[in-house]
């Protein structure tokens, strides 16, 4: 007991600077990773009222609570701040950040300067969109199709775009960071072979965000210069092409998409190891399995224009590598499956999170070979089958990892431990609320609902009020945690440097970490996740 | 099919093999799921921590396993890939023989052309059993046709055309959508298709105004505009004739040959400089902002007629 007396007053990273001064200032990776986690957790929660606010619309064929261009301009704030102000930002910059240089043993990241740097272009860059999303608003959806965008939105297309392009920045920085930090800084013997998975789907990750962010910033560019100057790139009225813009964006946007995914992949393998005692099953394969997935998840954007004037001989090879990239998650989710063969299974909070992710991410990633399948996305293109499928994924799975990895770190972020039993209880109501809120939308999307109306057909109704009720409960789901964490940095228990009796040299270093990380940079000399069969 | 309240109805000759394509991926991704599922729940249960379970030498990788597992997942993946391109190509090659309509989508509405004249708007009559092909193209922004109980959709581009083909098995009416996200009233842009009994059909074509056929409207239009002054043998201008052009292949002076399609023709009208035929001086004006895309369609209609092709006619002439 009396090392736990000693933690409490032993200076860390949170009790060395109570400041503001210390923190807006702060080159600490895990002081960076706790201000961009603030930060998402405000823009998750601007996002997730415009869902609810949609949802409400929804209840009803008709519209009663918002009028089709506020409907509109929802939609787009949802997508907007959603994807580039929470998911791309989510595990990466918080967890990926707080943990990477603990993961390999190091003192910081490569560029803690350029870190920072990248916090304040994120933060200019959300607060101006978001400004710009409440005061003007965009109607364009967050997919800026063209000339829509270009030639006939009235609102604030330029402005939101501007936005959006100076985040890029700030993901670029960070990627750049994540790569050079896990080349160059690894502890001495921690071989690529050693590396926690979470480092090799944080690496693919970072890969996509230098190679796919210019691109976007490109395209986005674009459609400025054509609104802006009538120079004609995408409206076929000054000449252009607008089944260009959809290549552009989705070469940017698709493998966007394994941004949001590939960390959470990362963050499960943890769990699942920590709390089975296991080695995960298939090392090797779970960490190519990564990389394949960034590479292959170059190659596919072209599945998002199988009905929008792309050869059918383009859309044949498109499906066919669309089909390829399902395989070697396919791979990873077998490989989690067998972990836990003679494992020793603990069900705390996070593995409810992660058991919960595989169980999503299986469902999102099949349903993603249906609308790989050209037949069938032939019908079910820009329904509600689309919706289902990608928040099965992105909001399903990453957002489950997201909250894993918070809970399974929260004693190392913190100091604290949560509530075990608060804990279970959000996890198990976000599971059920998630699913009642994205399963109908699967039928609603068969059944022929397009997305982005606010008004529909009379029998669309049922399961579009199944689907707002299943969102009530998700909303109710999403604040528990927030709640019950804010309330366990007063009065959670203290935490030992390893509570979960995990392997990972972030264990092996005080909760909360010293400034510096580690004492003294540890020697590694095992593969990651060595556990003796005795210790369970 | 099964006749669910949650299922959409059949109502084209291609919705039956979408929806066995379906039902064969539904039963693949029950079978993985359950795999998964199962597999949880028994370690779950067997390997809690505090039971004592046998967990000695537990297993760390295995290629053979994996590979194993890689294979059979790339033997069902062609499998389904293959299955879904099949019915995906069907549904990209219209038969031979069809009712041709010309479609053209505008916020907020759709507007349809018939061979004989026939307009209409959000509405679309069409006979059941025999195959009609839609060409499409939008005067703004990318709209999106999409009619559920067909199974089939497409996206209706500016400045581009697009088809769709479909052949109805049922009488009724059945909703048209707009799938692609168009501006303020995108929902609004919804209307029906309206499948009648063959006889019906004719009684209903026959009972609209209209009287001139779309070959007909662009002869006139052709001689309006002052494109019969150069474009016909003899004029005072060498431009190329345009009789026997349509589905030709034509020289350009770039050295390229293009097929004479409608696009090529559409984008010749508004853009002639763009691909000047071989042997020709570039002097043909622009007709961009002179012409709707509902007169370059009659306008198309005629140039096609000149090559012997009665293109959209009625269902019942002998076209090739």
């Amino acid at each position: 007991m009396s090392t736990i007396a000693l933690d409490r007053y032993r200076q860390n990273y949170l009790n060395i600077s109570y400041t503001a001064k210390s923190w807006l200032l702060s080159t600490d990776h895990k002081r960076i990773g706790i201000l961009y986690m603030i930060s998402i957790t405000l823009f998750f929660f601007l996002g997730g009222i415009a869902a609810v606010l949609f949802r409400l619309e929804l209840l009803t064929p008709q519209a009663d609570l918002v009028k089709a261009e506020t409907y509109n301009k929802l939609f787009t704030l949802h997508g907007v701040i959603m994807v580039w102000f929470f998911l791309i930002p989510s595990i990466p910059s918080v967890l990926g950040n707080f943990l990477i240089p603990l993961m390999i043993g190091a003192r910081e990241v490569a560029f803690p300067r350029l870190n920072l740097v990248g916090w304040y272009l994120f933060m200019l860059g959300g607060l101006f969109t978001f400004v710009v999303l409440i005061t003007g608003g965009v109607d364009t959806g967050w997919t800026f199709y063209t000339p829509y965008s270009s030639s006939f939105s009235n609102s604030a297309v330029v402005a939101t775009i501007f936005g959006v392009f100076i985040t890029g920045f700030s993901s670029i920085f960070t990627g750049l960071n994540f790569i050079v930090t896990i080349h160059k800084l690894r502890a001495p013997g921690m071989k690529w072979s050693r590396l926690p998975l979470f480092i090799w789907s944080h690496y693919a990750t970072s890969l996509i965000l230098v190679l796919a962010t210019p691109v976007l910033a490109i395209t986005l560019g674009l459609i400025a210069i054509e609104r802006v100057f009538g120079v004609g790139i995408f409206d076929p009225a000054l000449g252009g092409d607008p089944v260009l813009f959809e290549h552009f964006f989705w070469f940017y946007s698709h493998p966007a998409v394994y941004i949001m995914i590939l960390p959470g992949m990362g963050v499960t393998s943890e769990i699942i190891a920590a709390f089975t005692r296991r080695r995960i099953f298939g090392y090797t394969f779970v960490a190519m399995a990564s990389l394949a997935i960034a590479i292959i998840g170059f190659l596919v954007w072209g599945h998002h224009i199988f009905v929008g004037g792309q050869s059918a001989y383009a859309s044949a090879v498109f499906s066919g590598l669309s089909y390829m990239v399902a395989i070697p998650s396919a791979v990873k989710v077998f490989n989690w499956t067998a972990t836990l063969y003679k494992g020793s299974i603990s069900f705390d909070t996070p593995m409810l999170y992660a058991l919960g992710f595989i169980w999503l991410f299986t469902i999102g990633g099949l349903t993603g070979l249906f609308v790989a399948s050209l037949a069938i996305d032939v019908h079910v293109h820009d329904t509600y089958f689309v919706i289902a499928h990608f928040h099965y994924i992105m909001v399903g799975a990453s957002v489950m990892a997201y909250l894993g990895g918070i809970h399974y770190w929260w004693p190392k972020l913190s100091g604290r431990m949560y509530p075990e039993g608060w804990g279970r209880a959000a996890a198990l109501l976000i599971f059920f609320g998630f699913n009642l809120t994205f399963f109908p939308q699967f039928l609603l999307g068969y059944m022929g609902m397009p997305r982005r109306y606010h008004v529909y057909a009379e029998e669309f109704q049922v399961l579009n009020v199944m689907s707002t009720a299943g969102a009530s409960i998700l909303a109710v789901g999403y604040l528990l945690p927030l709640a019950y964490l804010l309330w366990s940095l007063r009065t959670g228990s203290i935490a030992i440097p390893s509570p979960w009796g995990a392997s990972g040299l972030e264990w092996q270093t005080g909760s909360p970490p010293p400034m510096e990380n580690f004492e003294e940079i540890p020697i590694v000399t095992e593969e990651a996740y060595t556990y003796r069969p005795e210790s369970s | 099919m099964v006749d669910l309240p949650i299922f959409p109805i059949e109502a084209s000759t291609i919705a039956i093999h979408v929806d066995l394509l379906l039902t064969g991926l539904v039963a693949i991704s029950t079978v993985f799921t359950l795999i998964v599922l199962v597999l949880m729940v028994y370690f779950g249960l067997k390997y809690r921590r505090g039971k004592t379970a046998d967990r000695s030498n537990p297993p760390l990788a295995s290629t053979k396993i994996e590979l194993a597992w890689i294979f059979g997942l790339i033997l069902l993946s062609v499998g389904a890939y293959t299955w879904a391109t099949v019915i995906f190509f069907n549904m990209n090659r219209p038969p031979e023989e069809t009712i041709d309509i010309s479609v053209v989508g505008l916020q907020w509405m759709w507007k349809f052309q018939h061979a004989d004249g026939q307009r209409e708007i959000n509405e679309l009559h069409v006979p059941v059993g025999y195959p009609v092909r839609l060409v499409m193209t939008s005067q703004d922004v990318i709209h999106s046709f999409f009619v559920p109980a067909f199974r089939l959709k497409n996206d209706v581009i500016p400045g581009r055309y697009t088809e769709l083909w479909f052949e109805a098995t049922k009488t009724g009416e059945f909703h048209l959508f707009c799938a692609e996200y168009c501006g303020t009233n995108h929902a609004e842009m919804i209307g029906k298709i309206i499948v009648m009994d063959p006889r019906a059909y004719q009684e209903w074509l026959g009972g609209q105004p209209g009287g001139v056929s779309m070959v007909q409207a662009g002869e006139e239009l052709f001689t309006e505009l002052g494109c019969s002054s150069c474009h016909v043998a003899g004029a005072g201008v060498r431009a190329p004739t345009l009789a026997g052009m349509f589905g030709s292949e034509v020289r350009l002076a770039s050295g390229e040959t293009v097929v004479a399609d409608e696009a090529y023709i559409r984008e010749s009208i508004l853009f002639p400089q763009e691909k000047i035929v071989t042997g020709y001086d570039p002097i043909m004006p622009s007709y961009q902002g002179r012409v709707s895309e509902e007169q370059i369609m009659q306008l198309i209609a005629y140039i096609r007629s000149l090559s012997g092709e009665t293109g959209p006619e009625g269902g019942e002439d002998e076209n090739q």
